[in-house]
């Protein structure tokens, strides 16, 4: 074997000590242990990167899990460029925000059981994205979702923070079961669940079809869209988005390693994996286009009137998952891969940034109280700004050449919704740069709005938080190097690099219509910016008026177009009833109760009766032993005639 | 014409002492009349060219099980036996029963006739002599449930001892 | 001659004596001696048996009854004595106290 095994099993030792051991012996110092292990994964995984850039790739089983009659399944690892860079993406905000969470969680009472989950989340994730196989990457998919459960109600103490564990837990299970379905049906199509199988054979099915629920339906496609379903789930879109904004409970670096950079991406890279299913159909690319686009619509205009500091960084990350699948719904998944990879970096940094504000402030998240934190702020507020115009898409940052990307690719590629989505896609870039910057002005910005108690007591984060924030503003800043197209004079060594994976996107258009998609997504971004500047900065007044002019509008935007409640009135309150009045009022208490107390009872009462045999005369014993003898001796004698 | 004579007193002599064992009030009459009923049926077994057979009926039965009723039968102070009633009051019942048993077990015998003839005729157990003739059998053919009948024993003995100690007050 | 069906007309006699007797008496020592009955009715018709199918193997389970027979009266009198010591009775229908 090889030391890339290291990778997953080093954070997986450093959750055995942490939780073994974390309670009684580490204390205080469990940090050391969960750190040292994620930082030797990250610097085999930078390894790792150098030999599959070398041309090495690896697929092997590295012991059999399952084994039963055709099926087979086992722990097995692929490490190829996909792999290489989700890992990279990984063990690298994995680490950073380990060391910043010594900072951010100094002092609670329950640090190791922190790091413990931390390292749990970390060995699953890579589980996740190293699998060769389909039950693999199942289990680490539900191995991040269940640590993302512990660490969303890490504060167990606190009603909302373990409600929302538990909705995103649920949340989650409709995305899952699509996905285990998914899973069931590429077994039963090729007999088989490893990628490298499957997706070798998937194109001698392209035109099969197979009879669901009474419908022809095109096999690939309904493969393809279960396994979405999957991703729709755990990458909070449309319209199973609604846990990932509650999620914001769970401390922040959980928020910004869990829900920012790595398990809610964890969709995207499932759809890139995937990519030779889903590119033979087109109905199935086209849902993940349209959901995206939606989705990052729908999120970001949610995100322009929020005021809770972590919430609005969860609707960006809800929009930018959008934008993630749209392009690989439009077939650019190195696009999309691409974007997820850069966005990590920057998103990662705007929660980490947040946690700093929150750390400063006290735990307070309302932007409306804040205000003019820049002078108090420094480090965390330059990082900060450096994460926006990164997402806001200012040319030479990551996520301008991602985006770009992304865009250039809706617009010009085969997709017959390419131009639609490219359209949706510009106007979010817009909205994501107005919101963006609007969480920096009310911020950062202007006058402080708080209380006087939470002024005197602003101070910027020490240096285990403000160091991560520093290094993560590096890979905001220039991860997207990488990728630079053609156009600007780059290498696009991203594209190359995952071509022998994901295929090289094609881009139909003219060098002049790339500048234009170029010009105008920095354009809308600017103007998003600028726009967002003069309401928070110099007229103050006009978001006021706005908000009184559409009241109607803003009342829906802030109340997230009241999906939440849609969804309490059609399943949450139809189920509980459903389990009070039926499940507890009669199956429980008609049904199993009375089987289960019914069936004692009756061999009681039978009992009861057949007690009164028992005399204890032993005359009463001795006759019905005559008397069975007799029959014995008689049924003898009537076979002798 | 004799062994028939023979074996009319014999039947009659057993029936009437079994009946005379079941019926007497006082146990020790009962024991006394096994006794004698022992001897007639060990002297049938004489007859019946068994006469290790007969040794054990007098010697086992006659000598030690039935020493053991009497021995028991005096330790236990019977005194209030002799004035109670001796059977059940529901003993027609037994008797229906006892004589239902009897009347099957007739049926069944009544027409039997041997149809089958081993090696040990009266001359060869004879000439071997009786007990020689068995005890080749026992060793041999039985040796295993032999074994096993002396095992029994033991824990016969293991077990009266222990069952009928006097339990020490603690 | 006598034929064998007399010895066993024999045995049955006895043997229902010995049943009779069990089934109907009181005192659980002419119970236990009613149960000796049988099994020695048992015997007679083995014996006769093995004398007229001329087969020594009858004898031998004589042999083992017999022996079976003095296992079960040492242990059964061991039981009569424990259970007089503690209830003061032969009487069996003077003890219920196995009812359910």
């Amino acid at each position: 074997m090889n030391y890339y095994l290291l990778i997953p099993f080093l954070p997986l030792a450093a959750f055995l000590i942490n939780i073994l051991f974390g309670k009684s012996l580490l204390k205080e110092n469990a940090h050391w242990v969960a750190i040292l292990a994620v930082a030797g994964s990250w610097v085999i995984s930078v390894a790792t990167l150098i030999d599959v850039t070398g041309g090495k790739t690896l697929n092997q089983d590295l012991y059999t899990w399952v084994s039963s009659g055709g099926f087979k399944a086992s722990v097995g690892f692929l490490i190829d460029p996909l792999t290489a860079v989700m890992l990279i993406v990984v063990t690298t905000c994995s680490t950073l925000i380990h060391i910043y969470s010594t900072g951010y969680m100094h002092g609670d009472n329950g640090y190791y059981r922190f790091f413990s989950y931390l390292s749990l989340f970390t060995f699953c994730m890579l589980m996740l994205v190293m699998a060769n196989n389909f039950l693999q990457l199942y289990f680490g998919w539900e191995g991040v979702g269940l640590c993302s459960y512990f660490l969303i109600g890490y504060y167990f103490n606190k009603k909302s923070a373990s409600d929302a564990g538990k909705k995103a837990f649920i949340v989650n299970r409709f995305g899952d079961f699509g996905f285990g379905i998914g899973i069931f049906m590429i077994f039963l199509t090729f007999g088989n669940i490893y990628y490298e199988p499957v997706f070798s054979q998937a194109g001698a099915f392209a035109t099969k079809t197979v009879n669901f629920l009474g419908y022809d339906v095109h096999l690939m496609t309904l493969i393809a869209l279960l396994l979405f379903c999957g991703s729709i789930g755990k990458s909070a879109q449309m319209p199973l988005h609604v846990w990932l904004p509650d999620a914001m409970e769970g401390p922040t670096p959980v928020s910004a390693l869990i829900h920012a950079a790595t398990m809610v991406t964890a969709g995207v890279f499932l759809v890139a994996r995937c990519s030779p299913i889903f590119s033979l159909s087109e109905t199935a690319l086209m849902v993940v286009a349209l959901t995206g686009a939606i989705t990052s619509l729908f999120a970001a205009t949610i995100g322009l009137v929020q005021n809770d500091l972590k919430r609005i960084i969860a609707y960006s990350t809800v929009s930018q998952l959008g934008y993630m699948f749209l392009a690989c719904g439009v077939g650019a998944y190195t696009a999309g891969v691409f974007h997820l990879y850069t966005h990590a970096f920057f998103k990662a940094l705007l929660f980490l940034c947040a946690g700093s504000v929150m750390h400063a402030m006290s735990g307070e998240l309302d932007i409306q109280k804040m205000g003019g934190l820049k002078k108090h702020m420094p480090v965390t507020y330059a990082t900060m700004l450096i994460a926006s115009f990164s997402i806001a898409g200012v040319p030479g940052l990551a996520g301008f050449f991602s985006k770009d990307e992304i865009l250039w690719l809706a617009y010009s590629g085969p997709s017959p919704v390419g131009k639609f989505v490219w359209l949706i896609g510009t106007f979010v870039a817009f909205l994501t740069a107005f919101y963006s910057f609007r969480l920096i002005f009310l911020t950062f910005h202007g006058t402080f709005r708080g209380t006087h108690e939470q002024e005197h007591h602003l101070h910027e984060s020490p240096k285990s938080m403000t160091i991560p924030l520093m290094l993560l503003c590096i890979g905001a800043i220039a991860s997207g190097w990488v990728g630079i197209p053609p156009l600007l004079h780059g290498g696009a060594h991203f594209t190359e690099f995952m071509k022998p994976v994901l295929g090289h996107p094609e881009g139909h258009g003219t060098h002049a219509e790339e500048w234009m998609v170029m010009a105008i997504s920095v354009a809308v971004g600017l103007s998003g910016i600028g726009l967002a500047w003069f309401m928070y900065v110099k007229r103050r007044d006009i978001p006021v008026k706005l908000a009184e002019q559409f009241s109607g509008f803003h009342k829906i935007l802030f109340n997230k177009y009241y999906v939440d409640e849609l969804y309490s009135l059609i399943i949450v309150r139809p189920t509980i009833w459903i389990a009070k009045n039926v499940l507890i009022g009669v199956t429980d208490a008609r049904i199993i109760e009375a089987i289960v107390n019914g069936v004692p009872a009756a061999i009681g009462g039978f009992s009861r009766q057949l007690r009164k045999v028992q005399t204890g005369f032993l005359h009463h014993y001795a006759i019905i032993m005559a008397a069975g003898a007799l029959i014995i001796m008689g049924l003898m004698l009537m076979r002798s005639w | 014409m004799l062994p028939k004579l023979f074996f009319g007193w014999f039947a009659f002599a057993i029936i009437a002492l079994s009946v005379l064992v079941i019926t007497r009030r006082n146990p020790v009459h009962s024991v006394m009349w096994m006794l004698l009923l022992f001897f007639q049926i060990a002297s049938m077994y004489l007859f019946l060219n068994a006469e290790f057979i007969a040794a054990i009926q007098v010697i086992v039965y006659a000598g030690a099980i039935l020493v053991l009723f009497l021995f028991v039968v005096l330790l236990l102070n019977l005194r209030e036996e002799l004035l109670a009633n001796r059977f059940i009051n529901a003993w027609p019942v037994g008797l229906v029963f006892a004589g239902a048993i009897f009347a099957g077990t007739l049926s069944a015998v009544v027409a039997f006739v041997p149809n089958f003839s081993g090696q040990y005729t009266v001359d060869v157990i004879n000439r071997e002599t009786h007990t020689k003739a068995l005890g080749q059998l026992l060793y041999t053919d039985f040796l295993f449930p032999f074994e096993i009948a002396s095992l029994i024993l033991l824990i016969a003995i293991i077990g009266a001892i222990v069952l009928a100690k006097k339990r020490m007050r603690s | 001659m006598v034929p064998l069906n007399w010895y066993l007309m024999l045995s049955a006699a006895v043997f229902s004596i010995g049943v009779f007797g069990f089934l109907t008496r009181r005192n659980i020592i002419i119970m236990f001696m009613s149960v000796e009955l049988m099994l020695n009715a048992v015997n007679i018709s083995l014996v006769a048996f093995s004398h007229y199918l001329q087969d020594l193997r009858g004898q031998v389970l004589v042999f083992f009854i017999v022996t079976v027979a003095a296992a079960e009266a040492a242990i059964g009198l061991a039981i009569i004595i424990a259970l007089f010591r503690n209830k003061a009775t032969a009487h069996v229908d003077d003890m219920n106290e196995m009812k359910g």
